[in-house]
């Protein structure tokens, strides 16, 4: 049930609406911020240029599937499928790109289209997004076991040189989850289209009014999931540097989360590209790095990325009550 | 001829249509050989996804965007709980039951709490709430090595003139559910939350009490499924109930029931399984890949759905 906003107006100060809107864009960077303190209490030296190159290794991959996620729930749609795909691509990656440049590179085109084509799909034929990407796991997932019945490949050597740079002062992944969070940031929140795009999330009925086409509007949008489940599964080759079938299928579930996590709602094209980083960034470190060394068994790291998700939501339940907007 | 048109005006009829085709094009490949052991093995596979499926389909029905993605850590978990406490004797079968009951009932009941308690989305909520239950199911099933009481694994395997009684069951339970969701007030108000919550919640509707039972109705049907399949499969595993995932939303969605909430199907979600363990058959009988069988799986249930498209959009 939602509730009219019945906020008095004119309230200022630690229990205006305003401070909460600001705490809650806060959020994401407090949750991170305290695994942080946690870690640099638990092993000091995790802290180092090292320690974060290590521990955020993975990151930059679940960061690159979380902002794919995104912008399909920026358009009130989920991608079920984004695991399977980044596992898919992390496959044509180690055997085509490598050995076929030009084959590969026509493939992961290739497939950004068929993206895009479920988007003209589910908007024309109005059909679940839900059970349509489910359906595409199975596609992407049959794909990779037909490139790579068994785990091999190998890397490009381009690619597993990028992956492992060693820029001065910053680690390579904070720089990476930088550049990320920057440009789909500017992309998606400051240009005009992006106001659009945001926009068919909110109301696509007063888009299409405005003038502006919903089918290019979700076209555009599944095929940029398709572009960062592209780049996030030849950034994970790049750090395992061999591929397996089954490489990317976590993902699905952690991508979603970490939208979430970074302040994203499910409906109403309200999302965080900086939020949805900072979100990925939590969950790969509150996976293993944090429990490791609170020497938690690894039985219990699935369950604390489900304890980390409530946590933080019921934080931004208690926000939001005061923000008095639902 | 009338009773035929109305038979086709029936959206469930598709889901059986399909199967049988699927049923068909596989007998013709082996020549008629094994056609009716496809059939049996259909049944006794199937019945597992409508279970799950008609839990599943209580909670799509609520509406946009409750479904329950909790399912596969939960039947994983139940299946550990039923056979450790059965323990593999005969005497324990009922307790064993009752434990697995009350374990899908726990996770039903945590879920509606966090989407209660926390405003979570429902999606998130059981995603979250599946993480955990997950973990205490690694933790508490580690190394169970325990087999089903002979007496429940017999159960679960045994067949009458080739029926499974199991299936039999099944097919009792879906026409009980049948009944709850058109003729009972519980089902009436969960297709009325369905369509439109704040006008069930004017209308009276305790909305908040069925999302609860609703919840833990489908928590408890995916407890017993897990016990079901413990025995079926004689062990418990982390990862008996993963292919429970995907197959509970597509058995619901294929059989006719609405996505957007407010309209749902019975009949149909026995077709639609009967349809996906049949087409798994058929592809298996052709003798093809994992590659392929996985791809073709994908792209059919990709076809179905957009064959059957989407309800026109209520403006």
């Amino acid at each position: 049930m939602t509730v009219a906003a019945t906020e008095p107006l004119g309230r200022s100060g630690l229990r205006s609406p305003a401070f909460a809107r600001f705490l809650r864009a806060l959020l994401p960077a407090l949750s991170l911020t305290l695994i942080l303190i946690a870690i640099a209490y638990l092993n000091p030296r995790a802290i180092s240029y090292f320690g974060f190159s290590l521990m955020l290794n993975l990151a930059i991959p679940i960061a690159l599937a979380t902002i794919a996620q995104m912008f399909v729930i920026t358009v009130n749609e989920l991608d079920l499928s984004i695991g399977t795909f980044v596992g898919f691509v992390a496959c044509v990656t180690a055997t085509w790109l490598r050995d076929a440049p030009l084959l590969g590179i026509l493939v992961l085109l290739g497939s950004i289209g068929v993206y895009a084509a479920l988007g003209a799909l589910i908007h024309l034929r109005n059909l679940p997004s839900i059970v349509v990407t489910l359906g595409m796991s199975f596609v992407w997932q049959g794909l990779a076991i037909l490139l790579l019945p068994k785990p091999g490949g190998k890397a490009p050597d381009w690619l597993l040189g990028l992956m492992s740079l060693k820029p001065p002062l910053v680690p390579f992944p904070i720089l990476a989850a930088v550049v990320i969070a920057l440009v789909v940031h500017f992309g998606l929140m400051r240009t005009s289209y992006g106001a659009v795009l945001r926009g068919t999330g909110g109301n696509a009925q007063a888009v299409k009014r405005a003038g502006w086409s919903i089918l290019r509007t979700k076209v555009t949008m599944f095929a940029m999931t398709g572009v960062f489940g592209v780049l996030s599964g030849m950034a994970l080759v790049g750090i395992t540097t061999s591929a397996d079938a089954n490489l990317g299928n976590g993902y699905t579930l952690l991508a979603i989360a970490g939208v979430i996590l970074g302040g994203g709602e499910f409906v109403g094209g309200r999302v965080s590209p900086i939020g949805a980083v900072l979100g990925a960034l939590t969950l790969a470190l509150a996976a293993s790095p944090l429990l490791t060394f609170m020497r938690i068994p690894p039985d219990w790291q699935v369950a604390a990325n489900g304890l980390i998700l409530i946590v933080v939501l019921a934080a931004r339940a208690l926000i939001s009550r005061r923000e008095g907007d639902r | 001829m009338m009773v035929l048109r109305a038979l086709l005006a029936r959206p469930w009829i598709w889901s059986f249509i399909g199967a049988l085709l699927v049923w068909l094009a596989a007998i013709s490949f082996t020549g008629g050989y094994g056609a009716g052991g496809m059939i049996t093995a259909a049944l006794s596979l199937a019945v597992f996804m409508v279970i799950v499926g008609i839990g599943q389909m209580f909670v799509i029905t609520l509406g946009p965007g409750n479904v329950d993605l909790s399912l596969p850590a939960n039947i994983g978990l139940a299946s550990a709980v039923a056979m450790k406490v059965m323990g593999g004797s005969d005497a324990m079968i009922l307790v064993g039951l009752v434990a697995a009951l009350t374990s899908g009932m726990a996770v039903g009941m945590a879920n509606y709490l966090l989407i209660r308690a926390l405003r979570i989305p429902p999606i998130i909520a059981t995603l979250s709430s599946s993480f955990i239950v997950h973990s205490i199911d690694i933790a508490y099933g580690r190394g169970l090595q325990i087999k089903p009481p002979p007496a429940f694994a017999d159960f679960t395997n045994i067949q009458f003139l080739g029926i499974p009684i199991l299936a039999i069951c099944g097919v009792v339970f879906a026409f009980l559910a049948g009944i709850a969701l058109q003729r009972m007030i519980y089902g009436r108000s969960v297709l009325a939350i369905g369509q439109n919550m704040r006008a069930a919640w004017l209308a009276g509707i305790p909305v908040e009490r069925i999302r609860f039972l609703t919840y833990t109705l489908s928590g408890a049907l995916g407890g017993i499924n897990g016990a079901l399949l413990a025995g079926y499969f004689r062990g418990a595993s982390v990862d008996i109930g993963n292919e429970y995932l995907l197959s509970s939303i597509a058995v619901v969605v294929i059989g006719g029931t609405s996505v957007a909430g407010g309209k749902a199907n019975v009949p149909g979600i026995w077709g639609a399984a009967l349809f996906l363990v049949l087409l798994l058959t058929m592809l298996n009988t052709f003798g093809v890949s994992a590659g392929i069988r996985l791809l073709l799986t994908g792209l059919i249930i990709v076809g179905v759905i957009t064959a059957a498209g989407g309800q026109k959009a209520l403006r």
